[in-house]
């Protein structure tokens, strides 16, 4: 079974992003921040990480930054969850090196095609 | 509201389940948010709590849109809006942000209430709300007139522009617009439906007409609504992606064109709901570009690495978070109902093992002490689950003092003791009116306005102190004020008013509790904040029922202390168990006053059997537990063995209670009559004591009213 990293500091999104990847047959492994998500993924393996961009602590692509530093996550596909997807923010998370970008609120349906075109 | 989503994912999305969970995290946020935009200091706003603040309406915007509650995510939309540019520093921070941000958490939080009652009721208009914010947020000065003329400015920082053409459409005498809704290219058609439901499901969005004319993958909907563009792509975005959807003024629109090009429009990209980047790690595409990129990602680490300092603050909160788990409190009250049950059992087993022999049972007995002391750990340690801190009564109050000051033109320094002092969950519920309303009257009717208190060489800002403490088995809440006292003489003159029995003789402490007297108010001028002569009796009232004492302390000129005793639960309670016949009741150890043998003499019979003993030249009443409950007596009604008084004290009054003997004092469990059985007269609960049978804890208030009539 392919795990997948949900990263989110809202518990209501993280139980529904959990509950649709579950739905879809992934496993699930959720942080709570990007510090959290560092420390989860070093210890549990994932194929793709799902990861909110304004968090506490750690944001999303300050997550992705560090992740693509890891030997084990060079490759990995990272997608952003944000509430605007301006310019901006792509560039930075392009920069990051993030794999693509999810706007919120997204629809579980399109969560999971998006998923299913990058993880592997 | 999928149901097209549920059959192409094979999965059933269905996001009711997580209301509840959204619910109560934006009410966190919510309450996160109003406590720190009243820590704010306008002068010195720092980055952080800019932060917190924006991170708490961030987080419920995102909650709400995905929940589909359009409404708070508007809100929290616009209130967001304005806290970004406040981090940023784009703005400097005035009051008048301050309050609108309060008012708005007020609003969402009635909107989301609404939303959790299942949508009934009038929804509150926020439109006010949201107009203040982006004139706000847009550097305005807020517009005084609420029916200022000038159409709302945009908010600086406006969702990204939509796929919808800059036709302004025309509005009609009623406010309502002609719309053309291009709704595709769809792979299922039947999507666009819900778009129709939305319609009718939603009073006051308009109406919807389908439009003849089909084009391949294409439905078009004629629409008159009042809703903006934004409101109604914000709708249908839980239905159709944004990127699908044109909305166009009637007639001003083209032909329906293919909108394949449409989706495809660089312009347009904003408003996609995804993307990949070309090359990125992950992308399945090629793998050189893939190295390349993870090389250049590398510098960026070091940002990273500097920005840790800051981020090490939020450290303890997170990990707060993700060592506690909500519980419902049912299943708590069903822990602590079970515990209670084997405090029972526990007792019945050490009761009947009395009599063993130690010799011969030794190993049995040492079983059984170890029970004991073990269920007495298990049962405090499942009643502190039930212990919240009183910060969560506490907080409540700067906001309320904060409008209350404002509206009273007083200025006044909260000031909070104890805030971690814990408390049973059903008490602190209980307690919230009556510290309430002590709050209300110190602020009300003992600080003075600020002329006054510069003229008596007082501060201008009176101080409030709130504090919370333990002190034996009890909770000591004081609610203190530096204001002007109560003034003796005004309470003895409208004590004889309402002919109350008073003399100028009376010691301090006895004149003001004269005050909780029903309908007592010394106010000279009635304000719609208190002084309606309801209130004290009540607070009194409510307080005793709960177990608990109100003193007071006053100097005049210098302020007045009330201190509230509480029991830390009422689950477990101090009785004394007495004898009647071959019953046992349980007094309220707290009511009990004293208890004596009593000598036939003592006793007067006044009219209609009613009784009275003189106690050191004092009548009180004689309440015979054998004749209002109906104790049968094996030897007949003759053989009475009541030969003792306990007098115990409610309501300020005291009655003395007649029993065959007293059994002894101990800790009980209390158990709900009401619930278990019915409503019985005189008796606030029941127990069950160590040999199994059971016994009913007595309301002495009833015996105290009782006694009156």
């Amino acid at each position: 079974m392919l795990s997948i990293l949900a990263v989110d500091d809202s518990p209501s999104m993280r139980k529904m992003v959990s509950f649709t990847l579950t739905s879809a047959g992934y496993h699930v492994v959720e942080a709570v921040d990007g510090q959290d998500a560092l420390e989860k993924a070093e210890t549990h393996p994932v194929s793709l990480v799902l990861a909110d961009q304004n968090m506490p602590r750690l944001d999303g692509i300050g997550l992705t930054r560090r992740l693509r530093a890891h030997p084990r996550y060079k490759g990995t596909p990272i997608l952003i969850l944000t509430t605007e997807s301006s310019d901006q923010m792509k560039q930075a998370g392009r920069a990051a090196g993030a794999t693509g970008w999810l706007v919120k609120p997204f629809d579980p349906v399109r969560l999971i095609e998006v998923i299913q075109k990058v993880i592997r | 509201m999928a149901d097209t989503h549920q059959e192409s994912a094979g999965a059933d999305f269905d996001l009711t389940q997580f209301y509840q969970i959204f619910f109560e995290e934006a009410a966190e946020n919510l309450d996160q948010m109003e406590q720190m935009l009243l820590n704010l200091d306008l002068e010195a706003a720092n980055d952080e709590e800019l932060n917190g603040i924006f991170r708490c309406a961030h987080s419920i915007k995102g909650g709400a849109a995905t929940f589909g509650f359009a409404d708070v995510a508007e809100l929290t939309h616009q209130m967001e809006s304005l806290l970004d540019r406040l981090r940023r520093h784009e703005l400097r921070l005035i009051a008048p942000m301050v309050d609108v941000l309060l008012e708005s958490a007020d609003a969402s939080r009635s909107l989301l209430a609404r939303h959790q009652a299942g949508g009934q009721g009038e929804a509150i208009s926020t439109h006010d709300l949201v107009r203040s914010i982006s004139e706000l947020a847009s550097g305005q000065a807020p517009a005084m007139a609420p029916q200022a003329v000038v159409p709302a400015p945009q908010p600086a920082f406006a969702p990204a522009p939509v796929a919808a053409p800059a036709v302004v459409p025309e509005v009609g005498a009623d406010g309502m617009r002609a719309l053309e809704i291009h709704i595709g290219p769809l792979e299922q058609l039947a999507q666009a439906d819900a778009i129709k439901e939305l319609f009718r499901d939603i009073p006051g969005l308009g109406q919807i007409e389908d439009l003849p004319g089909e084009v391949a993958d294409m439905r078009r909907f004629a629409v008159r609504t009042a809703s903006s563009n934004d409101d109604l792509l914000d709708l249908f975005a839980f239905h159709v992606a944004k990127d699908k959807v044109s909305i166009l003024a009637a007639g001003a629109c083209p032909a329906p064109a293919p909108a394949a090009p449409v989706a495809q429009s660089p312009a347009l990209d904003a408003a996609r709901p995804y993307g990949f980047f070309a090359g990125a790690p992950g992308v399945p595409v090629d793998e050189v570009a893939v190295a390349a990129l993870a090389a250049a990602a590398a510098p960026a680490q070091r940002t990273a690495a500097a920005r840790a300092a800051p981020e090490a603050k939020g450290a303890s909160q997170a990990s707060m978070e993700s060592s506690t788990i909500r519980v419902a409190v049912n299943k708590v009250d069903q822990l602590i109902n079970l515990v209670g049950e084997l405090v029972i059992t526990q007792a019945m087993l050490a009761q009947n093992s009395r009599g063993l022999d130690a010799g011969v049972h030794q190993q049995l007995l040492a079983g059984l002490a170890d029970l004991d002391r073990n269920t007495r750990d298990l049962q405090e340690s499942v009643m502190s689950i039930r212990m919240i801190p009183m910060s969560i009564v506490f907080n409540r109050f700067p906001r309320m003092l904060r409008d209350l000051a404002a509206k009273l033109g007083k200025k006044v320094d909260f000031i909070t003791h104890g805030e971690a002092t814990e408390l049973d969950k059903s008490l602190v519920e209980k307690i919230t009116d009556p510290l309430t309303h002590l709050v209300r009257n110190s602020l009300d009717h003992g600080i003075e306005l600020p002329e006054d208190r510069l003229a008596v060489g007082k501060p201008e800002h009176g101080s409030l102190t709130l504090s919370a403490s333990h002190q034996g088995g009890s909770i000591v809440i004081e609610v203190r004020d530096d204001g002007k006292g109560m003034s003796r003489e005004k309470i003895l003159k409208k004590a004889r008013e309402r002919g109350l029995d008073v003399s100028d003789t009376m010691p301090d402490s006895e004149v003001w509790q004269l005050i909780f007297a029903p309908g007592f108010s010394t106010a000279d001028v009635v304000t719609d904040v208190s002084g309606r002569g309801v209130g004290m009796d009540v607070v009194k009232r409510n307080i005793t029922s709960l177990g608990g004492s109100v003193e007071i302390d006053s100097a005049e000129g210098y302020g007045m202390r009330v201190s509230v005793r509480l029991p830390l639960t009422l689950a477990i309670m101090d009785g004394m168990s007495v004898g009647v016949g071959d019953e046992v009741y349980i007094l309220p150890l707290s009511s009990v006053v004293e208890s004596f043998q009593v000598n036939e003499g003592d006793v007067n019979t006044v009219t209609q059997g009613s009784q009275l003993v003189k106690v050191r030249e004092e009548y009180m009443p004689v309440m015979s537990l054998e004749r209002i409950f109906q104790v049968p007596r094996p030897g007949g009604a003759g053989s009475s063995g009541n030969n003792i008084m306990v007098v115990v004290e409610a309501d300020g009054s005291r009655v003395a209670v007649l029993v065959d003997e007293l059994l002894g004092q101990h800790q009980v469990v209390v158990k709900n009559l009401e619930t278990n059985y019915r409503k019985v007269p005189n008796v606030s609960g029941a127990t069950i004591l160590g040999d199994g049978t059971v016994a009913l804890i007595l309301d002495t208030g009833a015996l105290v009213r009782r006694a009156r009539h």
